[in-house]
């Protein structure tokens, strides 16, 4: 069987004990792409990534790298170096011994060791810190020791759990770009192991979303972002209103779907045929619902909540309000628009939105 | 010193009371080392004038060469059989979940805690009983049950300073188990097994208690001061006091210059690395 994929997690199943930490998990990994893993933490993405590097052994299912069974390999004899979230350089070595190591264990020789060294000092741009010891450095010049460590062996794919978690905002900005460059000139993979969105959203190509042992979605970032498939995604990303219901009437391109909070129209969507009857979820995104103090134009759904707070978030804020039964809604907007309206605290305001600016749950 | 107001007479009385206690554990070792360049026969004041005769005395007595050889060779082979054993039980701490672990931590830390009366008690019983007491691997047994506790609690503390997933790491980079052995886990905690030697090697050096069960003939420094105190009050036990005092302190004190350097320096290496990118 030949896998175009460059890693196949085949029927993946970990479990620690009676606990369940990765569950049937099939996941193609392609040739140069930059994946990223996300979810919180005990969901599973660490463990995936750990079995991938060889240091935990899945309790059934088949990984394979280049269609070659991986299972049994130990870290040692495969080239799938980590880059750590404690960064793990050895505190006892200078900047070039912790690069060389990984030659030295394989038994490059020392000619060929030094030259090797040297191209990724001056990649990295850590050449002048070279023969210093390791703890004398910043977080930045840390963090590009160890990339240049396990990149030395030039390998085909490069793990990274969660590295940039321990920089301050600034500092990890410029190592996403940083990143991002170095995964675009080697054109190697990167799996990325993350718990924020930002950043599996800025670099990579493709997002896996995981809760509880289990992919919810995968996608590029746009995907998932406008089409999320499960309710669990929609809220992982926290920018979206999530109704739920049952559709109480179907027409050629309008599904109408009762809720607690009301009816209101959906434009019917290709992924999810309904019918009359079905359960049915569905989101608006905050950055897509309109408020008004005055009722709003006919043709949008619309529903009266009133105002609970507003959350500063730089050059937008968000509204959040509270409808019929205690449903929860969040409006992204402009500060130049709030000023417009009547927000006080209590305040009632009109929300609605136009019917193609739902997205109805694949998943639900 | 004065940050919180303190009454001043608090303060000397207090500065008075850490002189005392000084004084209190210090006087009598001083006062050993003095009378041990004492001419008179007893101890007595005044002194009675300055001299190296008892060290000449000491020098020439073939009775205590023997002890301070069988001290010496004790505390080596004891030092070097403590710490592997100690080092390795750390290292199954540190890196083994097992069930009856609790059980196991402390039945290897538990010898110390044994009164050595018992201890040497128990040895001689079990070591005659064997055909093993009464020779200087008696000693060297009965003192690496003592002292490999101590080498296990200092390599388990070095241990507990590494950050978890530095041995994973070496076996990532390519590295087998027992390359991840000799080029990280062993280098990192090379401070505390010198420490640990000189730790046990000091223990071993003044130890009496056991070894005067175990030793029979071979006897150790220790065990011939308590013979010369038996026969006469010699002021040639002054002499030795203030040799195994010497030695013990200098291992003492090259094990701490060890082992607080190698964790001062981590927390020096932080300040230092705010650099502004």
């Amino acid at each position: 069987m030949i896998d175009q994929a460059l890693v196949v997690f085949d029927g993946v199943v970990k479990r620690f004990g009676g606990f369940v930490a990765v569950e049937k998990l099939n996941l193609d990994i392609r040739q140069g792409e930059f994946l990223a893993i996300m979810g919180s933490s005990g969901c599973g993405k660490t463990t995936t990534l750990r079995m991938l590097a060889g240091l935990e052994a899945p309790t059934e299912g088949e990984i394979r790298l280049r269609g070659k069974r991986i299972n049994d390999l130990p870290t040692w004899q495969r080239d799938t170096p980590m880059v750590w979230q404690s960064l793990a350089l050895f505190p006892f070595l200078t900047v070039r011994e912790n690069i060389e190591f990984s030659l030295r264990m394989r038994g490059v020789e020392r000619s060929e060791r030094r030259k090797r060294v040297d191209k990724w000092l001056e990649r990295m741009q850590i050449g002048e810190f070279a023969e210093r010891n390791v703890a004398h450095l910043s977080g930045g010049q840390r963090q590009r020791v160890a990339l240049a460590r396990s990149l030395v062996t030039e390998p085909q794919i490069l793990l990274l759990d969660e590295p940039l978690s321990a920089l301050d905002a600034h500092l990890k900005i410029r190592m996403q770009t940083v990143l991002s460059n170095l995964q675009r000139e080697l054109g190697i993979t990167f799996v990325y192991v993350t718990h924020s969105q930002s950043e599996a959203f800025s670099m990579a190509d493709r997002v896996v979303i995981m809760s509880r042992g289990r992919i919810e979605q995968i996608g590029n970032p746009q995907d998932i972002y406008r089409a999320p498939r499960t309710r669990f995604v929609a809220e992982f990303l926290g920018s979206s209103n999530i109704f739920a219901g049952k559709v109480s009437n179907v027409s050629e391109a309008i599904v109408r779907i009762s809720t607690p909070a009301g009816e209101f129209e959906v434009a019917s969507n290709a992924t999810r045929h309904l019918s009359k009857g079905d359960k049915a979820t569905f989101v608006v995104s905050g950055d897509r619902v309109l408020l008004s103090n005055q009722p709003p134009a006919d043709g949008l759904n619309r529903l009266q909540a009133s105002v609970v707070g507003e959350e500063f978030v730089g050059a937008t804020a968000v509204i959040h309000l509270e409808g019929a039964e205690h449903i929860e809604i969040k409006a992204q907007k402009s500060h130049d628009e709030l000023e417009r309206l009547n927000l006080e605290p209590g305040a009632k305001v009109w929300v609605s939105w136009r019917p193609d600016a739902s997205h109805v749950l694949p998943g639900e | 010193m004065n940050d919180f107001n303190r009454n001043r007479a608090v303060d000397w009385a207090l500065k008075l009371y850490v002189l005392l206690s000084f004084g209190f554990i210090f006087a009598p070792i001083v006062a050993s080392f003095a009378f041990s360049f004492n001419v008179d026969r007893f101890p007595s004041l005044p002194l009675g004038g300055f001299s190296t005769i008892w060290y000449e005395a000491v020098w020439a007595d073939p009775l205590v060469w023997e002890g301070l050889r069988n001290t010496l060779v004790a505390g080596a082979v004891v030092s070097a059989i403590a710490t592997v054993i100690g080092f390795g039980a750390a290292y199954t701490d540190f890196r083994y979940n097992f069930f009856g672990k609790t059980v196991y931590v402390a039945l290897a830390l538990l010898p110390p805690t044994i009164p050595v009366v018992i201890l040497g008690l128990a040895m001689l019983a079990f070591l005659s009983s064997i055909d093993l007491s009464g020779a200087i691997y008696s000693v060297i047994i009965a003192h690496v049950v003592m002292c490999a506790p101590f080498a296990m609690a200092i390599c388990r503390l070095r241990l507990s300073q590494m950050d978890p997933s530095l041995e994973a790491a070496a076996w990532n980079l390519g590295a087998t188990e027992w390359m991840a052995m000799r080029h990280v886990i062993l280098p990192f905690c090379r401070p505390a097994i010198l420490a640990s030697l000189f730790i046990t090697m000091a223990v071993s050096f003044d130890e009496f208690a056991v070894a005067w069960f175990v030793s029979g003939l071979n006897e150790t420094l220790p065990v011939k001061v308590l013979g010369f105190l038996q026969g006469q009050v010699s002021p040639r036990i002054n002499v030795i006091g203030t040799f195994v005092f010497l030695a013990s302190m200098t291992l003492i004190i090259l094990a701490q210059i060890l082992l607080i350097k190698r964790s001062a320096s981590p927390a020096a290496a932080t300040n230092t690395g705010a650099v502004p990118q």
